[in-house]
């Protein structure tokens, strides 16, 4: 009985650890290429929800259409806000960068809340909500969606990173951009298509838990910080230690809202985010190298 | 020296005539409020604009303070004079002992942990429903009272919460202008640069973070004693962010920068009834605007401005 339990959350702790993933390697990926971490990250994410909606409520598409257009348009503020509000920076300072992220995402925050309002929405199933039994658990076709999409987008990532010139470029701007610069590479496009790549893997990973969780105006904050949080443990790699740390963490969380209390649920995830900064802030696999913190 | 105290004594007497111009009301009870964010603002400003260390848990020093001071009085009916001092160092020991591992973070990652705690402080504010109420609050807090006189109207209140504040004033300015001062301000530009001159850069940044959540403490007490009611919602992530507004809007490493920030985000919602829908899309463009285009804050960057101003006009003139 209590071993079926446990299979149970560990099984829904996946799927939500996949997304946490999703979310972490947005902020890796801004983080290798600037040296910035872009509070405003969950904030794409709740728009990837929310902009799916609204372009099914509104302009009545089909959701196989409404997605494409809530990615792109979440890019486009991505781009955006890379634009706008990072670049113009006369002296980006940690502190500085900090504040107008923060800025920045209560910005999105507080447009959609005017646009969209205060109410919680839920998006269709991407296959139904038929339940699917594994060995005593049971799963919903969405969890299974998650995963896909999840690994498809990994595997694109490092497909990118690793065979193509831009992806290769991108690389060697987060090893050293000044070097990088040197070589011939526009550091500043890259810093700019860093922007692009997490804006729309924030906003897929929204998309996909939209149908399991529901979304509103203020999912972002919580999103973020708990990709935030994967990340930190994966030592804020953009690839598989990551991963590892979203599922750790979804897991985690789960079996902790089922054995202990599901009110402390989120309170989980920001201990084992202090505990890893206090504890080894390079992240549970990396070296001691540790001059990020 | 003598400049700062005259303008320390102008600035004291605007705050004791104030309710004049105002004769009780409404408003009354908004300058209340002003004087419990002033303190708030300072305390952050001298761990961010002083010392250059970014917290987004403020609000939850505040809480803790507000919730500490209402559990023991409305619940345990112990005295609020006994309980204020008691809940200040509580909150106070608990900054510090977090203080050494938390500070040795920098930057995001600094930002990051202190938002964690926030919520941290947050969520148990909300599950601890024995204690705190829950969600719905926590109400039956009984105002101060010295003798038989209790602070129960608003121009009491005021002056009560106004007496915390200018104490706060005066001593975070005697601070800033100390050898303490001057070693936050060190840390601020090189923490490497003060620690090579004898700066013990990680005790005094632990110091002045535990310092600035007993007066966020503080406030918390003087908050649920003028309020008698409080609820988690008051003392979350948004509130922080409300804080650093102030306190980026008012000028990084002023006084009296603060009290301009916490006057005009407070007085704002009052004047303009629409900002109140639009209050977090002010905040977030205002963070923006001013870190972009006024990185001084107004305290700084108004007199630059009209300097600029009678220097161009000058030199017309002379042309």
């Amino acid at each position: 009985m209590q071993l079926d339990q446990i299979l149970q959350f560990a099984l829904s702790g996946l799927s939500t650890g996949a997304i946490y993933a999703l979310i972490g390697i947005g902020f890796s990926i801004i983080y290798n290429s600037t040296g910035i971490i872009n509070f405003a990250q969950g904030e794409f994410v709740m728009l990837g929800g929310m902009l799916t909606l609204f372009f099914i409520g509104l302009l009545q598409l089909p959701l196989w259409a409404a997605i494409p257009c809530a990615v792109l348009v979440c890019t486009l503020a991505g781009m955006l806000f890379e634009r706008l509000a990072i670049r113009p920076l006369r002296k980006p300072t940690p502190i500085n960068l900090v504040i107008i992220t923060i800025g920045g995402s209560i910005f999105i925050r507080g447009l959609s809340m005017l646009l969209w309002g205060k109410d919680t929405h839920s998006l269709p199933s991407f296959s139904g909500d038929e339940p699917i039994t594994i060995a005593n658990a049971t799963i919903l076709p969405q969890h299974l969606w998650i995963l896909g999409i999840t690994l498809v987008i990994i595997g694109a990532n490092k497909f990118f990173f690793y065979h193509t010139i831009s992806g290769k470029a991108m690389r060697a701007c987060s090893y050293n951009s000044r070097a990088a610069g040197l070589v011939g590479i526009d550091v500043r496009r890259m810093v700019l298509f860093s922007f692009v790549i997490s804006s729309a893997m924030g906003a897929m990973a929204g998309i996909i838990v939209a149908p399991l969780t529901m979304t509103s105006y203020d999912v972002g904050i919580m999103l973020g910080l708990k990709g935030f949080c994967a990340a930190i443990i994966g030592g804020m790699s953009s690839g598989i230690a990551t991963v590892i740390g979203g599922l750790i963490l979804g897991i985690l969380e789960s079996l902790g809202a089922g054995l202990i209390s599901s009110g402390y649920k989120d309170a989980i995830a920001f201990i084992i985010l202090l505990l890893i900064l206090f504890i080894r802030p390079q992240g549970l696999f990396g070296k001691a190298e540790s001059e990020r913190v | 020296m003598k400049k700062e105290l005259f303008k320390f004594l102008i600035f004291t007497v605007l705050i004791l005539v104030a309710p004049l111009a105002f004769k009780g009301g409404y408003l009354m009870n908004v300058l209340v409020f002003v004087g419990i964010n002033t303190m708030l603002a300072i305390a952050l400003n001298l761990l961010l604009g002083y010392c250059g260390q970014i917290s987004l848990g403020h609000a939850g020093f505040f809480g803790l303070g507000a919730y500490l001071s209402g559990i023991l009085t409305a619940t345990h009916g112990l005295n609020p004079w006994l309980v204020m001092p008691l809940a200040a160092g509580l909150v106070g020991l608990l900054a510090y002992l977090i203080g050494f591992p938390i500070l040795k973070l920098k930057g995001h990652y600094l930002a990051m942990a202190t938002l964690g705690m926030g919520i941290i402080i947050y969520i148990v504010f909300n599950e601890s429903v024995d204690y705190t109420g829950g969600p719905s609050g926590l109400s039956g807090i009984p105002a101060l009272s010295i003798g038989s006189t209790s602070f129960d109207s608003d121009v009491k209140s005021y002056y009560l919460v106004w007496a915390f504040t200018l104490g706060v004033c005066l001593f975070s300015l005697n601070l800033a202008n100390s050898r303490v001062g001057r070693a936050l301000r060190a840390i601020h530009d090189s923490e490497i640069a003060a620690r090579v001159v004898g700066v013990n850069a990680r005790e005094l940044k632990v110091r002045i973070f535990a310092l600035s959540a007993v007066i966020s403490a503080l406030a918390g007490c003087l908050y649920a004693h003028t309020m008698t009611f409080i609820s988690p919602a008051s003392f979350g992530f948004n509130f922080s962010v409300e804080l650093l507004t102030m306190v980026v809007i008012g000028g990084l490493g002023s006084i009296y920068g603060s009290f301009l920030g916490a006057a005009l985000l407070t007085l704002l919602p009052e004047f303009l009834r629409a900002a109140h829908d639009y209050d977090i899309i002010i905040y977030g463009g205002l963070l923006m605007v001013m870190v972009m285009f006024m990185p001084g804050g107004l305290v700084r960057s108004v007199p630059d401005a009209v300097r600029k101003l009678v220097r161009l006009k000058g030199g017309a003139g002379n042309a």
